[in-house]
């Protein structure tokens, strides 16, 4: 029982994602997370203002509510099985971290400087966390999926446009690791 | 309700990547400083389990739980939405440090921050919506 509390290394972690997506498949669904957003938008009545959000949003109930699983995932992990929420980053990483300014990287799983209560409350912090979902969410949409539906499904059914976009995900994550963080830090 | 299962199975996937930290931002910037092999782990190893699955999906030896043959949906092809997309998930994906999943994973960790970052996305994906005529695809 003890393993459920530790953090879980990434052979545990990778082979039960993919028993999720097995999941998903076997029950003659798909895996694929950034959909939902365009459900929300519909669910939300944006079809009024643009036409494609007209589509019947209630086919992707199963996807909205694996949704909602993942949120109360997420509260029964954080509540019952992380005692210890330190996130065991490598030396060289809290070093560069901390040349940033950010301080204790890795003393939990998010850091203050980006998504504290006082950073959230200032107009730059909020500005920061508000741009960073957009791009998520209009690059996910642009290429037609994000890490789950191009990284995980694509890439293990050997599909190009997912190893293109694999490529992309991380040209443009050095892009902001590199070079943006330490001009916005 | 026979769509609880996925209620159930979304569960299962906020639990393991809360407990994997797929979910902390610090583990996003490691992966791109290249100081760790967990990220790269952690993807590699659901990616080589998923393509020998897929193998035994189109092969038939794995049916559906109604027997049916599986599927899975193509990608839609095209360079310049693939790697101009993706470039731009990129770029939100090592800011917020989550990606689509994780944003809601962590909202239920009690992270309200990642309220914005949803508000965002959702902007995000209306304006794609409202621009995709005019951009190269």
């Amino acid at each position: 029982m003890d393993y459920i509390y530790q953090p879980w290394p990434w052979y545990v972690t990778g082979p039960l994602i993919t028993f999720v997506m097995f999941l998903l498949f076997y029950f003659g669904r798909r895996f694929g997370v950034s959909s939902n957003l365009e459900s929300m938008c519909a669910i939300g009545g944006m079809g009024n203002f643009v036409d494609f959000f007209k589509f019947d949003w209630k086919k992707n109930t199963w996807n909205l509510l694996f949704v909602v699983g993942t949120i109360i995932g997420g509260f029964i992990s954080y509540q019952w099985l992380t005692p210890d929420v330190t996130v065991a980053i490598s030396p060289e990483t809290i070093q560069d971290l901390s040349e940033l300014g950010f301080q204790n990287a890795g003393s939990k799983y998010l850091p203050d400087e980006i998504f504290g209560s006082e950073t959230i409350l200032s107009l730059k912090g909020f500005f920061i966390l508000l741009v960073a979902g957009l791009l998520v969410g209009f690059g996910a949409r642009y290429a037609g999926g994000c890490t789950s539906g191009h990284a995980i499904v694509g890439l293990s059914n050997l599909e190009i446009p997912s190893l293109i976009s694999v490529i992309g995900f991380f040209i443009g994550g050095l892009i902001m690791t590199w070079i943006f963080l330490p001009l916005i830090f | 309700m026979k769509n609880i299962k996925f209620l159930i199975i979304g569960v299962l996937f906020g639990i393991i990547l809360s407990k994997g930290e797929v979910i902390s931002w610090y583990r996003i910037y490691e992966m791109f400083k290249f100081q760790s092999f967990h990220m790269y782990g952690i993807i590699g190893s659901a990616v080589v389990l998923g393509a020998i699955l897929f193998q035994l999906f189109n092969k038939g030896m794995i049916k559906s739980f109604d027997g049916q043959q599986i599927n899975i949906p193509p990608k839609k092809k095209g360079f310049s939405r693939n790697i101009i997309g993706g470039i731009i998930f990129g770029l939100g994906w090592a800011l917020a440090g989550a990606c689509p999943g994780p944003m809601f994973i962590l909202l239920g960790r009690g992270a309200v921050a990642l309220l914005v970052v949803i508000l965002g996305s959702l902007i995000g994906v209306t304006m794609y919506h409202s621009v995709k005529s005019k951009i190269p695809h």
